[in-house]
């Protein structure tokens, strides 16, 4: 069975139900029940019409619901057997979904939940197991999350951008459990784009393609991290690199410049170079300019530090380095990396080890303490 | 996103403010205190912030591997032991603010005459397994 195919109905067949007057948080019920039932048993009984199908079960389970429910019999009123034809959902509906759930009265982690479940058509039990928490933690965060949205209007407008914020938090998860997040983050965000014409949605597309397009060089068998410079970059890629470069270009020829078309510049200059010696750092170092005017926060200096260093040597990456706050996140590590190129081991293997105590995550850890180890052993001789 | 480990010792944290060990409590504070923790535990789970809590024993037994062939080593427990853990609790929040808040509330539960114990708990956050994109 497809399950993409299955999971790329879900927004539709939810916002017919809400369109017939169901409220949002028994007609996303409805639909989850109606997915967990075609995965059933549509493997026996393909249906012809697999949305019609979907809407019918899940209208279906919606008034069960909703007659079961003897607190709820005044909704009975509105819920006829014979639901009325309602207007044809349009792609206006599945963006007006992906803005609910995004909606910014919602935490970062409730928003997620939601927009992976009625959404993207994951169930509870796959969002809790891709996030590492029971299942009924997830299922009280996603209902405490509709309940949270329950009086918001589902026909207005919302902002795009904390639409963005979310597919880019569940882009960054990666890989855990049996669900991909990267690329349901792909999937979810291609959908939005193919909704809403804005060149920040395409620009977080392509910098999503240039990203997931070097994943598998990114780390090594044995799962430790491969540096930019030394991905073996046969490995990338490139439809998926070419993809993102065309949509990249698309967005910029607008002229309505964003952080994420920026963020998505830059990647893409690391895609295009042949070796790691021929990246452009030159340019990089602009498109990080651009970037500071645009977000001016500490991560986005520090990453232009990084840039000017390879640009302009060493001591220029230190000198714009000197203007951060130690409490960065990853600035030992960049200031290490500096150090070393600028000719002092000792004070870069010491700024490894303690970038090492900080990381935020094992990978970074064993990365950074290999370079101190590195670094001590080349000492000691 | 993130998950944190709320640590709770029997030794090795400062003193806490009610410092009155539970066997000199009336068994009605005992089951108060037990009572908080699990509607602390069960508030979190209406939260999605829950992730799991477990108590240990007190005595444990040290463990090591004693070459090819051998029966492993066992030693202790060794009451000298400054650092002594009494269980976790482990959560799920959005922020570092919310995870101190959180401990902040489990530190009051209540103990001797039903004041809170002002319990020293210690906050540590997980290493991820994945590493965010920053190339």
């Amino acid at each position: 069975m497809d399950e993409a195919l299955l999971r790329s109905l879900t927004p539709g067949v939810l916002a017919i139900l809400v369109r017939r007057g169901a409220d949002f948080a028994a007609a996303e019920d409805a639909v989850q029940e109606a997915l967990i039932e075609a995965v059933r048993t549509w493997p026996a009984d393909p249906p012809r019409d697999p949305k019609g199908w979907l809407v019918t079960v899940a209208w279906r389970k919606f008034l069960d619901a909703a007659r079961s429910d003897s607190a709820r019999r005044r909704r009975e009123d509105l819920v006829e057997e014979e639901p009325p034809p309602g207007p044809a959902p349009s792609v206006d509906d599945t963006l007006q979904l992906y803005f609910l759930c995004a909606h910014p009265s919602l935490t970062p982690s409730s928003a997620v939940a939601l927009t992976l479940r009625a959404v993207g058509g994951l169930t509870t039990r796959q969002i809790a197991q891709a996030y590492l928490v029971p299942e009924a933690t997830m299922a009280q965060r996603i209902s405490r999350a509709k309940r949270t949205v329950s009086g918001v209007r589902f026909d207005r407008p919302g902002d795009v951008s904390t639409v963005l914020r979310v597919l880019y938090l569940v882009f960054n998860e990666g890989y855990s459990g049996d669900v991909d997040l990267a690329a349901e983050a792909i999937r979810l965000t291609r959908q939005l784009a193919a909704s809403i014409d804005h060149p920040e949605v395409a620009g977080l597309l392509a910098l999503m393609l240039l990203h997931h397009a070097r994943r598998a060089s990114r780390t090594a068998p044995d799962g430790s991290l491969v540096p930019l410079a030394e991905q073996d970059r046969r490995r990338w890629d490139t439809a998926s690199i070419a993809e993102g470069i065309g949509i990249l270009q698309t967005a910029l020829a607008r002229d309505r410049l964003g952080e994420f078309q920026a963020q998505a510049a830059i990647a893409a200059l690391h895609a295009d170079a042949p070796t790691a010696e021929q990246t452009d750092w030159v340019q990089i170092v602009e498109w990080y300019d651009e970037l500071t005017r645009l977000t001016d926060s500490p991560v986005v200096r520090l990453n232009r530090a990084v840039a000017v260093g390879e640009a302009d040597g060493p001591r220029a990456g230190l000198a714009a380095l000197a203007a951060l706050d130690d409490a960065v996140p990853r600035r030992a590590a960049v200031e290490a990396y500096l150090r070393e190129r600028d000719g002092d081991p000792v004070t870069a293997a010491r700024l490894y080890a303690e970038a090492a105590r900080r990381a935020p995550n094992l990978a970074e850890r064993d990365h950074l303490t290999r370079q101190a180890a590195r670094l001590n052993a080349l000492l000691s001789h | 996103m993130a998950k944190y480990l709320m640590l709770k010792h029997y030794r090795g944290a400062p003193a806490p403010v009610n410092d009155v060990p539970m066997e000199k409590w009336t068994p009605e504070e005992i089951s108060a205190h037990v009572k908080y923790m699990n509607d602390f535990a069960a508030r979190l789970e209406e939260t999605g912030e829950y992730v799991d809590s477990q108590a240990l024993a007190p005595e444990g037994t040290f463990v090591r591997y004693d070459g090819e062939g051998r029966p492993p080593v066992t030693d202790g427990p060794f009451a000298e032991t400054k650092d002594l853990i009494a269980g976790w609790m482990v959560i799920d929040v959005d922020s570092y603010e919310r995870a101190v808040e959180l401990a902040g509330e489990l530190s009051a539960a209540p103990g001797a005459d039903g004041k809170p114990i002002h319990e020293w708990l210690e906050l540590r956050p997980f290493l991820g397994s994945h590493p965010t994109i920053t190339e």
